[in-house]
This record gives structure tokens, C-alpha cells and sequence, in this order.
């Protein structure tokens, strides 16, 4: 692959929320800035910038990933799923996100999107996760004003009931 | 808060990386996961012209375990790495280390290899490298060379890596029957960076400590095997014989009490392990 120009913005083919899209983007802008801006998703909010606060994690092939510490054509050929994708659909939520709003899991909202994604690849990959798992997961987040222990029972309340749906006679 | 502008290739051969890493000389970077880079890059104290993006090259993302020895390629990710089957009979310090080393969220993207090329003084895979006495092999387009992971940091994030050269794997010797190994750390906030951490060693040529996050690099210490009550002259000598400081994050008085009192906990549990 030929070397890509600093002055030019170059094609960045990947699939997002499950559907193939073509984004052109510099090659030092961010995924972050790719989504808000060239894309037009700002659900992906943007904190610090440097990774710390975990507001802008996303999933990257199936694994929460902060998307301001990826360089948008890191993603070339990726599957990049933003919290966009969790509502199945207008004026519906997923089992998680109706567990955040039930159980007060979020207050200004900021910090809210990057920890939906990373709940969500958590509660996908291990579906039994108890309170040390998700209370592990939520330590790449910063939050200041909701609290974390309405945010931890939230994510164990959507555990639970995801536990219940997938053993219908337990 | 946003990168300078840079080149960006992303070569398919190992052959074309090394060669654009020759021409480029100093102005040109590797980024693989780039979860110790983009932080640079955002805040603008690295500012290449040129980044060789490695991840597409397959012949990097291997862990191979022949030998007595641990090889992590470039492209292998610290995620990779900590859920491979056989971490904790081959590699117990690791297994050890990895819950403190940064989030989940960060873990998924960067590598083994980034971390140790990035060289943060309180980094935990450096430390374990070092303590483990592992070894790392750097490649340029001209040479190939192995250098010992103890003379590779040099200090503060300054690693004996020549411009050309990338980290092409690292080596961690392979845990042997009858040795023990612990890990402790502080940190402000799980997942941050170390104020100090400790990786030990007991085997039976003795004891091995490893601390970060005082000096400017990892630094580990040989002991010979000591009661309990006699780690406390011991691991005051090492306080003092670090290069201490204080920062924003800790005073280098703190600094050297938690030398003295992680440094005796995760002694003692090494030694407990070998038992």
C-alpha cells in the first residue's frame, strides 16, 4: 500500500453499526472526530482526549476500545459499533439502557455513552458478570456527577434480566 | 488536543516497513496499537512525520513458546496476551501484572511490545520484563540484535532503540517449577499509572525485586534468599539507592515508604508462593 499524504484525506472503508459505509478522513484525525464530524454520529461523546475519562469508548470488532486513542485509519476494514446501534429502535431502548434510566444510571449523561459500550461487550461476553466485573469494566470511566453505585446496580438489574431471558424456565 | 500532521503507510511486508523506517530516520514512528502513542500525538509531544502502522503484518502477531523463552510479536495485543491458555503456568508474574496494567478499554488495543517501546518509568509490563530478566529483539533494515530488557530502558521513556530499528518481539523467560512470583501496586485510581510498583521473584539463586514508577526507568535489585525480619535493612538501601522525586502525583518520601513496605509484601508473598 502506497504511502498516504499527510495534506490529503483518504478513504476509510469500514463497517459501523452494522452497515458498510466510506468515510474520508486525514490521516491524523481521530475516530473519534470521524464519527461526530464526518460521519455525524455524536453519540460518541469526547472528554480528555488523551484516554483517560473513557467517554468516547466505542466497540472495536466486538471489544470496547477508546475511539480518541485510535486514528481513524486504524479502522480501515473494521467493525466499529457505536452506542447508536444498542436501541432497537426510535423511542425504544435496549435492556440496558432501560436498566440505566430505571435504576437513575445516569444523570447529565456525558460519561453515559462510553459506559453503555463497554457494559454491553461485558454483559455480551460474560453473561454471568457479577458487581467485581462490571465495577472492574467501569474503572476505564470517569463519571462526576451520577454516582457509580446507581450506575453498577443499573448494569447488574440489565445482567439479571438478561440472565432470565436466555433461561426462560430457570 | 488533536495530532500534528504525519504520513501514515501501512505496508503489507515487514520489508516495506523497515525500509520506510530507514528513510524516514528519526522522523518516523511504528504505531500499533497506539494506546501510548495517540495520547502523545493528542498532546502534541510526538510529532512524527511519517507512521508505520505494523498491525497488518501477520508474521508479528504470534506468541511463541519454544525454547525456554516467552516471544511476543509486535503485533500481539496486551489483551491477546493476557487471555492466552497457558499465562499462568508459563508466565505467573504476568498473570500477576496484567489487572493493573491500564483498562479493559485499553488492553483490547494496545500490544506488549508498544507498552515496552513506550518506556514509562512506572509502566508494569517494562517492570516485568526487566525483573523476569527477559530480553528484546530490534530489527532495522541492515541488522537484526537482542538486547537484554535491562540495558534497553535507559530512562525516562529513552530506550536504546536507534533510529531505523523497531521492537521486532520480547522475551520472557519461561516460569520454572519451584519459583514464585507476586506483584503488587499503588495507584490514585485502579488502572492508573503506578506511584510505585513491585514484581519479585524467589528462586533458588535467591530473590529478584523489580520496583517502578520511582526512578526513571524500572530498576531491579538481586537479594540474596533473607528471613523475614531482615527485608527491612535491605529494601531501605534500595529506597535510598532510588532516584526519588516528587511530583504532582506523590513526594519521593512516600515514594520510598512504599518501596519499603510493597517492596517487604510482595517479597514475602513470592517467597510464600515457592513454598
Amino acid at each position: 500500500m502506497p504511502r498516504m499524504n499527510a495534506a490529503q484525506r483518504h478513504v476509510v472503508d469500514f463497517t459501523l453499526n452494522g452497515q458498510k459505509i466510506r468515510a474520508e478522513a486525514e490521516n491524523r484525525m481521530l475516530l473519534s472526530d470521524l464519527l461526530r464530524h464526518e460521519v455525524g454520529l455524536t453519540g460518541t461523546h469526547v472528554g480528555c482526549e488523551h484516554g483517560v475519562c473513557g467517554a468516547c469508548t466505542v466497540q472495536i470488532d466486538g471489544k470496547p476500545a477508546r475511539a480518541c486513542l485510535t486514528l481513524a485509519q486504524q479502522v480501515r476494514g473494521s467493525d466499529v459499533r457505536t452506542v447508536e446501534a444498542l436501541a432497537p429502535g426510535p423511542a425504544e431502548l435496549s435492556p440496558l439502557q432501560a436498566a440505566f434510566r430505571r435504576h437513575h444510571g445516569l444523570q447529565c449523561g456525558f460519561c453515559t455513552p462510553g459506559i453503555l459500550m463497554s457494559l454491553d461487550a461485558l454483559l455480551r461476553e460474560q453473561p454471568d458478570a457479577g458487581r467485581e466485573e462490571i465495577r472492574e469494566h467501569l474503572s476505564g470511566h470517569l463519571c462526576r456527577c451520577t454516582g457509580y453505585a446507581t450506575i453498577v446496580e443499573a448494569a447488574l438489574a440489565a445482567a439479571e434480566e438478561q440472565r432470565k431471558e436466555e433461561t426462560p424456565n430457570a | 488536543m488533536k495530532p500534528a500532521s504525519f504520513d501514515f503507510l501501512c505496508p503489507d511486508t515487514l520489508e516495506e516497513a523497515l525500509a520506510a523506517l530507514a528513510e524516514g530516520g528519526g522522523e518516523a514512528r511504528v504505531i500499533a496499537g497506539g494506546q501510548s502513542l495517540v495520547p502523545m500525538l493528542n498532546m502534541r509531544l510526538a510529532r512524527p512525520g511519517l507512521l508505520v502502522d505494523i498491525m497488518r503484518l501477520g508474521t508479528l502477531r504470534r506468541i511463541d513458546t519454544s525454547g525456554d523463552e516467552i516471544t511476543v510479536g509486535a503485533g500481539v495485543r496486551q489483551a491477546e496476551l493476557e487471555a492466552w491458555t497457558n499465562l499462568s503456568r508459563d508466565l505467573p508474574l504476568l498473570a500477576a501484572a496484567f489487572p493493573w496494567l491500564g483498562h479493559v478499554q485499553t488492553r483490547a488495543r494496545g500490544t506488549v511490545c508498544g507498552s515496552v517501546a513506550h518506556a514509562d518509568p512506572s509502566a508494569e509490563l517494562p517492570l516485568s520484563l526487566v525483573t523476569l530478566g527477559g530480553a528484546v529483539s530490534l530489527r532495522s533494515r541492515k541488522q537484526k540484535r537482542k538486547v537484554k530488557a535491562d540495558d534497553f530502558f535507559i530512562g525516562m521513556m529513552a530506550t536504546d532503540l536507534a533510529e531505523g530499528e523497531m521492537i521486532e518481539a520480547v522475551h520472557f523467560p519461561k516460569a520454572r517449577p519451584g519459583s514464585g512470583y507476586a506483584f503488587r501496586e499503588i495507584g490514585r485510581r485502579h488502572g492508573d499509572f503506578a506511584i510505585v510498583a513491585c514484581a519479585a521473584v524467589a528462586d533458588d539463586k535467591g530473590l529478584r525485586l523489580g520496583i517502578a514508577g520511582v526512578d526513571d526507568r524500572p530498576r531491579v535489585f538481586a537479594l540474596p534468599a533473607l528471613d523475614d525480619d531482615q527485608f527491612d535493612d535491605a529494601l531501605n538501601d534500595i529506597a535510598w539507592s532510588l532516584n526519588a522525586r516528587d511530583d504532582i502525583h506523590a513526594g519521593a518520601r512516600y515514594r520510598r515508604e512504599l518501596v519499603r513496605n510493597l517492596g517487604r509484601e510482595t517479597l514475602k508473598e513470592a517467597s510464600r508462593c515457592r513454598a
